[in-house]
């Protein structure tokens, strides 16, 4: 079990814990994004029927595939760095240099994904 | 700039409770899906992917290697791709995804329910949603 923090959703979101902290709070974003989606898709999947339709309608949507991917993607690369630091513990001291190669590796494979979807979205 | 000097200490010393084992668990799985997946995607190419499917769709089955994710492409026989093999596969997956990500969430509950009691209750309902989950899962993987 955890400590008890005194500090309220509010104040930990203007916590200004630079690069590292940026990687944590999305690595939450992308796992509750990824654990609704998976969850919805699922009950969605097994229900079949109108409901079924509707729900798979949304993700077939250009704005929720750029969201779900951003989820996906992010929250993979990050574990690999989270994993690779905590199975080998000397490499957490170059935890700020390996932040920046995630983002070397997110920012053009994210992109190239972005624009794919765009242009098949949007008709062009 | 704070200290980050890196300090491991001894299996031993950590104490194996199941916090612990979990904490483990957690970067063990995330190093099974990306190998789940990356065998999926290999699998896809094997089976004519490569002049079949786009790389969305090779995406989409890579992520749940289940036959319905290969329906809308040019694939001409869904028979290999819904074979028990990659049934199992897709269950294998399922099994281990749920698993992280169910905990995932109890670790982020945890930081804003505090109380002994409310803790209690997000196990609970954490339960009931994983297994909830593999059962709804398995039955999809199976009879699709």
């Amino acid at each position: 079990m955890g400590l008890k923090r005194n500090v309220s959703l509010a104040k930990g979101l203007r916590y200004k814990g630079q690069g590292p902290y940026l990687t944590f709070i999305l690595h939450r974003i992308g796992g509750l994004g990824m654990g609704i989606f998976v969850a919805v898709h699922i009950l969605a999947s097994f229900m079949g029927g109108d409901i079924g339709k509707f729900l798979n309608g949304i993700y077939e949507n250009w704005a929720f595939q750029i969201f779900i991917f951003f989820c996906a993607l992010f929250h993979a690369i990050n574990g690999l760095r989270i994993t690779l630091g905590d199975l080998f513990p000397k490499l957490i001291e170059h935890q700020r240099e390996a932040i920046w190669l995630e983002w070397a590796v997110f920012i053009p494979l994210f992109g190239i994904a972005v624009f794919v979807i765009l242009s098949a979205g949007l008709g062009g | 700039m704070a200290n980050t000097k890196s300090r491991s200490l001894p299996l031993s010393k950590r104490g194996l409770n199941f916090e612990m084992l979990m904490w483990i668990f957690t970067r063990l799985s995330a190093l099974a899906m990306y190998a789940l997946i990356l065998f999926a995607i290999i699998g896809a190419l094997v089976m004519g992917a490569r002049t079949q499917m786009n790389m969305a769709d090779v995406l989409r089955w890579g992520f749940m290697p289940n036959s319905t994710h290969v329906q809308s492409t040019d694939v001409p026989d869904l028979a290999p791709w819904a074979s028990p093999f990659w049934k199992v596969t897709g269950s294998l997956l399922l099994l281990v995804a749920v698993a992280h990500g169910v905990h995932g969430l109890v670790v982020i509950a945890d930081d804003y329910i505090v109380s002994k009691r409310g803790r209690n209750i997000v196990r609970v309902l954490s339960i009931i949603m994983m297994l909830s989950m593999i059962a709804m899962g398995l039955y999809i993987l199976w009879t699709s």
